[in-house]
């Protein structure tokens, strides 16, 4: 029956594009225009409405009558073929003596997509003719578009801001002028190794005769003798290692796990040896070397970070009262050490 | 002003005159920063001392810059968003004009605090209408020059030949006369409505 013939289902293709009226015995008669977009121009006319659009719920018998009994009810259907993209529909069951437009004892069946729509309108190549003029999907479609949009902006924005809190980050927790970490990045390490009850040794070190070079050289030959120190202390120590430039000439390196005192010697004795090695200025070689102080937390039965600076701090005096290039490991009898006296 | 009206002028200038003229204005103004954040508020200040700005390096006056970049929105390739949003609004070049009462609202929706002017339509009949722009909340920004360059591009993406005449200010409203000529002069740009957004 045709739109010409039947002055109800223009009305019908206008107000709800995507229905199909079926008669008595479940076959279609009439589809909208989107519905028949959907199928791509197979013929939808005469086919047995069930056999081309699956009803997912509720469950019932797969019959006309049915299908009828669910008139009224929100229905779950889903394409039987190609896609077999999701829909929602609603049924309205015509009665049989005639009462309604549409053929008697049939039923009319309404269509849409619900959430499935966004792929739907890919799929199909809807555009907005193929939605009633009151539906809200172009309304959907634009605000999903539009939310995607400035959800990428966000995105991006939060990437970038993520990026620059790392740099930041970075940048408080380093010595500029030699890369190394500075006291900042030294007391969050020692924090966090407090809070994970890890044993570490803590060493002081303290560059000799670099005030020599300052002065006689300048401090652009001093500011070198920095750098190269930096980059040999990093070549002695491993990445889990701290070594921070706490002052002008002085260093706290910080080892984890390390328990062994003959292992912190061994270390603390190439670490001299490395920063004997001349640095080379314009031609002409700077000569320093270092003190070190050091101490281990396996030593104290409650490892405190203050004390241990304190302790490893003195071992530091230590070492420059025995004439410094040499290195102390903290031991309580340092306290009776003649030289320190003035300084306990 | 929210950021997205800045990053507009900054992409304009970026992908039609290059980034050597964007840094070297960025640089004149001395704002400690090179680019804009879409996402962010800046003050009304600086919109008004860039475009300055921008106007005075490319020696174009405010009102043939802010409409080149209106229409630059529209028509790059790279800022598809746009155009796609717009084009929702109707079907055709006349469906698309009476959908722009509704553009404050339905950016609101997208943006929340994007405070565009109101817009109203008036149809004059026989293919004329005027476009009222008012003024945004925020600021005094008078945008109705980006709305004309904006308009020339729909136009031109749906295919209709149009005249487009900004008729000035007055008490703080712009008017824009819209004569409409052709409705399907050209093909216009294709539109599909599920390739944008999650599709792509």
């Amino acid at each position: 029956m045709t739109v010409e013939s039947y002055p109800f289902y223009g009305f019908l293709d206008l107000l709800c594009p995507m229905h199909a009226v079926l008669d008595a015995t479940g076959h279609v008669v009439h589809a909208g225009p989107t519905l028949h977009k959907v199928f791509q121009g197979k013929p939808l006319i005469g086919c047995r409405f069930l056999e081309l659009i699956e009803l997912r719920r509720p469950h019932v018998v797969d019959t006309m009558k049915g299908l009828r009994g669910c008139h009224g009810l929100r229905l779950h259907l889903r394409l039987r073929e190609g896609l077999r993209t999701g829909m929602k529909g609603v049924l309205i069951a015509l009665p049989a003596d005639g009462a309604a437009p549409g053929p008697s004892g049939g039923a009319i069946m309404n269509l849409s997509f619900g959430i499935s729509v966004v792929d739907a309108v890919r799929d199909f190549g809807l555009n907005a003719g193929d939605f009633p003029a009151t539906d809200l999907t172009i309304e959907m479609l634009y605000l999903i578009e539009a939310k995607s949009a400035a959800m990428e902006a966000s995105r991006k924005l939060n990437l970038r801001l993520q990026g620059a809190r790392i740099a930041a980050e970075e940048q408080a927790y380093t010595d500029t002028l030699t890369g190394l970490k500075n006291r900042r990045a030294m007391d969050h390490v020692l924090d966090r190794l407090m809070q994970s009850e890890q044993d570490f040794a803590l060493m002081h070190l303290d560059l000799d005769f670099f005030k020599q070079v300052n002065d006689t050289m300048g401090h652009a030959a001093g500011d070198q003798v920095l750098q190269d120190v930096a980059r040999r202390i990093l070549t002695e120590t491993r990445a889990d290692d701290l070594a921070a430039r706490t002052g002008g000439d002085e260093f706290v390196l910080i080892f984890a796990g390390l328990t062994s005192r003959e292992r912190l010697g061994e270390i603390a004795t190439r670490l001299i040896a490395r920063l004997e090695e001349p640095v080379m200025y314009n031609g002409e070689e700077c000569r320093i070397s270092g003190s070190i102080g050091a101490t281990l937390s396996c030593a104290y039965d409650r490892p405190d970070p203050e004390c241990m600076m304190a302790d490893s701090d003195l071992a530091l005096y230590a070492a420059k009262a025995r004439g410094r290039a040499c290195h102390v490991i903290y031991d309580p009898d340092l306290r009776e050490d003649a030289p320190l006296r003035g300084v306990v | 002003m929210h950021g997205l009206v800045n990053r507009a002028i900054e992409r304009f200038v970026r992908d039609t005159y290059g980034r050597d003229v964007w840094i070297e204005t960025m640089g004149r103004l001395d704002l400690g920063y090179t680019e804009f954040e879409a996402m962010m508020m800046y003050e009304p200040q600086v919109t008004k001392q860039l475009l300055a700005a921008v106007g005075e390096r490319l020696a174009k006056t405010v009102p043939e810059l802010l409409e080149d970049i209106g229409t630059y929105m529209i028509s790059h390739p790279d800022s598809d968003a746009p155009r796609r949003l717009l084009r929702f609004g109707g079907v055709d070049f006349v469906d698309f004009l009476h959908s722009l009462d509704d553009l404050p609202e339905r950016t609101h929706l997208a943006v929340s605090d994007l405070d565009l002017p109101a817009l109203e339509l008036r149809d004059l009949g026989d293919g004329s209408y005027s476009l009222t722009v008012g003024r945004s909340k925020g600021h005094d920004l008078r945008l109705g020059y980006v709305v004309v360059g904006i308009l020339r591009a729909m136009a031109d993406d749906y295919g209709a030949l149009v005249f487009l005449e900004h008729r000035g200010a007055n008490a703080g409203q712009e008017v824009i006369l819209i004569r409409l000529l052709e409705p399907a002069f050209a093909s216009g740009r294709a539109f599909e409505l599920g390739v944008g957004g999650l599709a792509g």
